[in-house]
């Protein structure tokens, strides 16, 4: 099996272990057990009738927004530990809305996908600004308001919204108004634009995956080139869905491990995991 | 290659990985002791109406 595939088939698996509760979507409540006292690494609305755990982002911004202000520990502390072991390979292998992105992606289009446009590098910035703003500031000045769900997070909308606005039962059924509305058209304008661009909320809007990328330089399973072997063919930037140049910024905070430049790389100069001699001891069964 | 792996990784100091991991836990360790879990359990089983848009 390809690494494509693979990675493909543990994204599913790890929608499906998230969204475990499959009779939520027929009753349209949600689920209530422990396991929701744990966060998930990836965006994944814990009010989705499906979820058997916690949105971290929701997760946070309660806390912040309590009053008075609780300081996330466990929450930031899970992260942490999700960042230093995986970086944004949570991003590539187990968040759950970014693979929807990717599904969509593959939709063939008559027109060529869009790869980078002017004004990419600035707006990859954006979600930075959310993750301060949306996510910390504003859930810290206003009370019990977690800004960033509540305005913006299309997860939310499409994982829970949905399902229990739309389908849920009588009880269920909540009224939708503008801001229903308005979050409807965000999450429209997302799959819109999935269709063109490869993972658009994860590039320019998702605060989870800006938090994660700070630590793709120091995260445990990470990118190990080897530049002798580097033939500087281009290949590796040529096929890489985040416009990042593997050969030169292989633990770039855009890359989300998706491994496509491994196996482009004609010369095997590049490798994907945990082990620090994984690449070394590669090179040695190859010339054996 | 602009940036030599090796030479990053060798820049990238050894303890980083490790002092984050420890932070990490510790920090996991004092929001447990806290009751943080209890806390994310009561907001994560009632439906968020600011999460799906009526809130």
């Amino acid at each position: 099996m390809s690494g494509e595939k693979r990675r493909g088939w543990i994204q599913f698996s790890a929608l499906l272990i998230q969204n475990a509760n499959f009779r939520g979507f027929f009753s349209g409540k949600i689920f209530q057990g422990d396991t929701k006292a744990v966060c998930v690494p990836g965006i994944n609305c814990y009010s989705c009738p499906g979820a058997v755990g916690a949105c971290p982002v929701g997760s946070l911004q309660t806390f912040l927004a309590s009053r008075p202000v609780k300081f996330p520990y466990y929450v930031l502390g899970l992260l942490i530990l999700f960042g230093t072991i995986l970086g944004r390979a949570v991003c590539g292998f187990l968040c759950p809305f970014g693979f929807i992105q990717e599904l969509i992606h593959k939709i063939p289009l008559p027109k060529k996908k869009i790869g980078s446009f002017p004004g990419d590098r600035a707006l990859r910035k954006l979600k930075y600004a959310i993750l301060l703003v949306m996510v910390i500031l504003l859930p810290l000045a206003m009370d019990y308001t977690p800004t960033f769900c509540k305005y913006i997070c299309p997860a939310g909308t499409l994982e829970g919204g949905i399902p229990l606005v739309l389908f849920g039962s009588s009880k269920l059924n909540f009224p939708a108004g503008t801001l229903f509305y308005t979050k409807l058209a965000v999450l429209i304008l997302l799959f819109v634009l999935s269709l063109f661009l490869f993972r658009p909320f994860c590039k320019y809007l998702c605060p989870l995956g800006a938090f994660y990328g700070l630590f793709n330089r120091v995260s445990l399973y990470r990118m190990r080139p080897e530049p002798e072997k580097c033939t500087h063919c281009g290949a590796c930037s040529a096929v890489c869905p985040m416009q990042v140049d593997p050969s030169a910024t292989p633990n770039h905070t855009e890359c989300i491990r998706c491994g496509r430049c491994t196996s482009a790389c004609p010369a095997g100069a590049l490798h994907l995991g945990f082990s620090r001699r994984a690449g070394a001891a590669e090179v040695q069964d190859g010339e054996r | 290659m602009k940036e030599s792996p090796d030479s990053a990784d060798k820049k990238r100091p050894a303890v980083l990985p490790l002092f984050l991991l420890l932070a990490g836990a510790g920090l996991l360790l004092a929001g447990l002791l806290s009751g943080q879990a209890q806390d994310v359990l009561m907001k994560a089983v009632r439906v968020c109406l600011e999460c799906i848009g009526v809130g």
